[in-house]
C-alpha cells in the first residue's frame, strides 16, 4: 500500500526533517507512527499526500511513484487517500450533511447517491440523528467522527489521521480509536499520528516510532516507546 | 455536472458573502462601461452626421485648357474607380456658363447675356465635382487627381473636411485612454474582491485539496464570481444608458427643432443593438481576466 525508499526531506536552511527513511505499510494494516514534535511525522503525513517533494528518494502508494505522479493526477490520488486532523477542520458555516456530502461534490458524485452515502456514512460513526447540527452545536468527539465520516465517504483505501484524538478527553479518545480499528476491519488500511502513549499502549497495533527525522523502531504489536 | 452546478452555486454565494468588494468592482465595471457607452453614442452619433455632411463636401476638379471633353470623361471614370469616391458629376463649360448665368444675374433678362452663349466666357471652366464616401480621406484623393494630366486645379473644402475627420479621431482617441484606465481599475479591483475571497475561504479550500478537488472544482466557483460581477456591472449601464439615451434623443429633437434640420440622431435600436453585446463581452471579460489571473496565482492543487 505505501512503500518509502530513502526518503529525505531537507528544508531550506539545511534543516533535515527526513533522513533517508525506508518503510512498508501493507495493504489493510492499523499503523500508529509516534515521535516527538519535530521527529519528521508532519513532514511524512505531507509528503504522503503529495503536498511537497521529497529532497531524494521514492514514495509509492498503491504501486504508484509519487514523484512521477503529473500535477493532474495529484486530485485523484487524494481521493484515495482519507484525511483527518487534529482540529476537526469541519467547514463551520455548513451542517453535519453538508460538511460530509461536501467531500462527495469535491469528487462530483451524482447528487442521488450523496444522500444515500451520507446517511450511512452518519449510521457508521454513531450520528444519524446529527445530520441537521452546526459544527459548534457538537462535542470534540462527535466533531472527530462527522470528520471521520467526512474521510470515508469516498470510501478510500487509505486513511491518515493526524493526532485524531489531540483534541479529546479520554474516553471519547478510546471511542474514535475503536471507530478508526471498526474502520480498519472493513479493509482500509489506517495510519495513525499521534502523541498519545495510553492509547498507543492499549491498542497493540504496529507502531513506528520516529526520532530526528529516523525511525528508531517498528514493532509488530509495540508499545509507545519514546518517553 | 454536478460539479458545474456547484461552481455556479457557489459563485453567486461568494458575491453575496464578499458584498462590500463586489459592490465596489460593479461599480467601477459600471462607470467604465457607462463613459464607454456615452462615448461610443457620441462617436456613433458624430459619425453619423459626419457621413451626411460629407456627402456635401466635395472636391472641384477643373481642366487645363484645350482639355477636351472625352478627356475629361476619362478621368472621370478614372477618379470613380478610387475607392474613397461616392460619386463623380460632370457639369459641362456650357453647363457651367448656364448655371453662373442664373445665379448672378438672376433678375436679368437672360436673351441679353445670350449673345455669349457662342463665345462662352466660361469655356475652360468644365468641371468635375467629387463626392467622397470618407472625409478623412480627402487629402489623399486631391493628391492623386492633382497628378493626373490635364487637371488645373483642384479645389476642396480643406479645413472643413480635416476638422470633422480630425474631432472623430479626438474623440475615439479620448475615449480609448479613459476606458483603458478604468478596464486597469476594474481588472485590479475585481482581483482583489477574488483574492480576498480566497483569503476568507482558506480553510474551505485547503480542505478540498485533501478531499481530491480538481484546480477546475476549486477555481470555478471565484470566476463564476467574478463573470457575475463582471455581467452585473455591464448590464446596469446599459439599460440606465439606453433609457438616457431614448429621453435625450426626444428632448433634443422636441426642444430644438432647428437643429434636426441638419443633424438627426441614430435611433436607439441601431446603437444599441451593437452597444449591449460589446459591453456584455466587456463586462464579462474583465471578471474572467481579472478573477483568472488571481486564481492561477494563489489557487494550485
Amino acid at each position: 500500500m505505501i512503500a518509502l525508499d530513502q526518503v529525505t526531506k531537507t528544508y531550506p536552511g539545511d534543516v533535515k526533517a527526513l533522513k533517508g527513511i525506508s518503510l512498508r505499510i501493507k495493504k489493510g494494516e492499523f499503523v500508529f507512527v509516534v515521535g516527538q514534535s519535530g521527529s519528521g511525522k508532519t513532514t511524512l503525513f505531507k509528503l504522503l499526500l503529495k503536498e511537497m517533494e521529497p529532497t531524494s528518494g521514492t514514495i509509492y502508494i498503491n504501486n504508484k511513484n509519487l514523484g512521477r505522479l503529473r500535477r493532474r493526477r495529484v486530485p485523484k490520488l487524494r481521493r484515495g487517500i482519507g484525511v483527518v486532523f487534529q482540529d476537526f477542520r469541519l467547514l463551520k458555516d455548513r451542517n453535519v450533511y453538508e460538511n460530509i456530502a461536501f467531500a462527495q461534490q469535491v469528487v462530483g458524485a451524482p447528487n442521488r447517491l450523496i444522500k444515500k452515502n451520507v446517511m450511512a456514512m452518519l449510521k457508521l460513526v454513531g450520528l444519524p440523528d446529527k445530520a441537521k447540527s452546526y459544527p459548534n452545536e457538537l462535542s470534540g468527539g462527535e466533531q472527530q467522527r462527522v470528520a471521520l465520516a467526512r474521510a470515508l465517504v469516498n470510501n478510500p483505501p487509505l486513511l491518515l489521521a493526524d493526532e485524531p484524538t489531540g483534541n479529546l478527553d479520554p474516553k471519547n479518545s478510546w471511542e474514535i480509536m475503536k471507530l478508526l480499528e471498526a474502520i480498519n476491519m472493513r479493509g482500509t488500511t489506517v495510519v495513525v499520528v499521534t502523541h498519545n502513549k495510553e492509547i498507543v499502549e492499549r491498542m497493540q497495533k504496529r507502531v513506528i516510532t520516529m526520532s530526528e527525522g529516523e525511525i528508531i523502531s517498528d514493532e509488530r504489536k509495540g508499545g509507545y516507546i519514546y518517553e | 455536472m454536478s460539479s458545474f452546478l456547484y461552481g455556479i452555486k457557489q459563485g453567486i454565494k461568494n458575491v453575496f458573502r464578499n458584498r462590500l468588494f463586489s459592490l465596489a468592482s460593479i461599480g467601477t465595471i459600471t462607470a467604465c462601461l457607462f463613459i464607454f457607452g456615452i462615448f461610443y453614442c457620441m462617436v456613433m452619433n458624430f459619425q453619423h452626421i459626419f457621413s451626411e455632411v460629407e456627402t456635401t463636401v466635395g472636391v472641384t476638379v477643373f481642366f487645363d485648357e484645350g482639355v477636351e471633353e472625352d478627356q475629361i470623361l476619362d478621368i472621370k471614370s478614372q477618379i470613380e474607380k478610387q475607392d474613397e469616391v461616392d460619386n463623380v458629376h460632370y457639369t459641362s463649360a456650357d453647363e457651367a456658363w448656364k448655371e453662373y448665368k442664373e445665379k448672378a444675374f438672376p433678375d436679368t433678362d437672360q436673351n441679353i447675356l445670350t449673345n455669349l452663349d457662342n463665345d462662352n466666357p466660361l469655356a475652360s471652366s468644365a468641371s468635375l465635382e467629387v463626392y467622397l464616401k470618407d472625409a478623412a480621406m480627402q487629402q489623399d484623393l486631391v493628391d492623386y487627381i492633382k497628378g493626373i494630366d490635364g487637371v488645373r486645379s483642384v479645389n476642396a473644402s480643406k479645413s472643413v473636411a480635416d476638422s470633422f475627420a480630425s474631432f472623430g479621431r479626438l474623440l475615439s482617441y479620448v475615449s480609448l485612454a479613459i476606458i483603458v484606465i478604468l478596464v486597469g481599475v476594474a481588472v485590479f479591483l475585481i482581483s482583489n474582491t477574488v483574492m480576498i475571497g480566497i483569503t476568507v475561504r482558506h480553510e474551505e479550500i485547503a480542505i478540498m485539496k485533501y478531499l481530491g478537488a480538481t484546480d477546475f472544482f476549486v477555481r470555478a466557483p471565484f470566476l463564476i464570481e467574478g463573470m457575475l460581477i463582471g455581467l452585473i456591472g455591464s448590464l446596469i449601464p446599459v439599460c440606465v444608458l439606453k433609457v438616457l439615451y431614448e429621453k435625450v434623443v426626444s428632448f433634443m429633437t422636441t426642444e430644438f427643432t432647428s437643429l434636426s434640420r441638419f443633424m438627426t440622431f441614430l435611433p436607439s435600436g441601431e446603437i444599441f443593438r451593437v452597444l449591449i453585446p460589446i459591453s456584455l463581452i466587456i463586462g464579462l471579460g474583465i471578471g474572467f481576466i481579472g478573477s483568472y489571473v488571481t486564481l492561477i496565482k494563489h489557487i494550485r492543487v
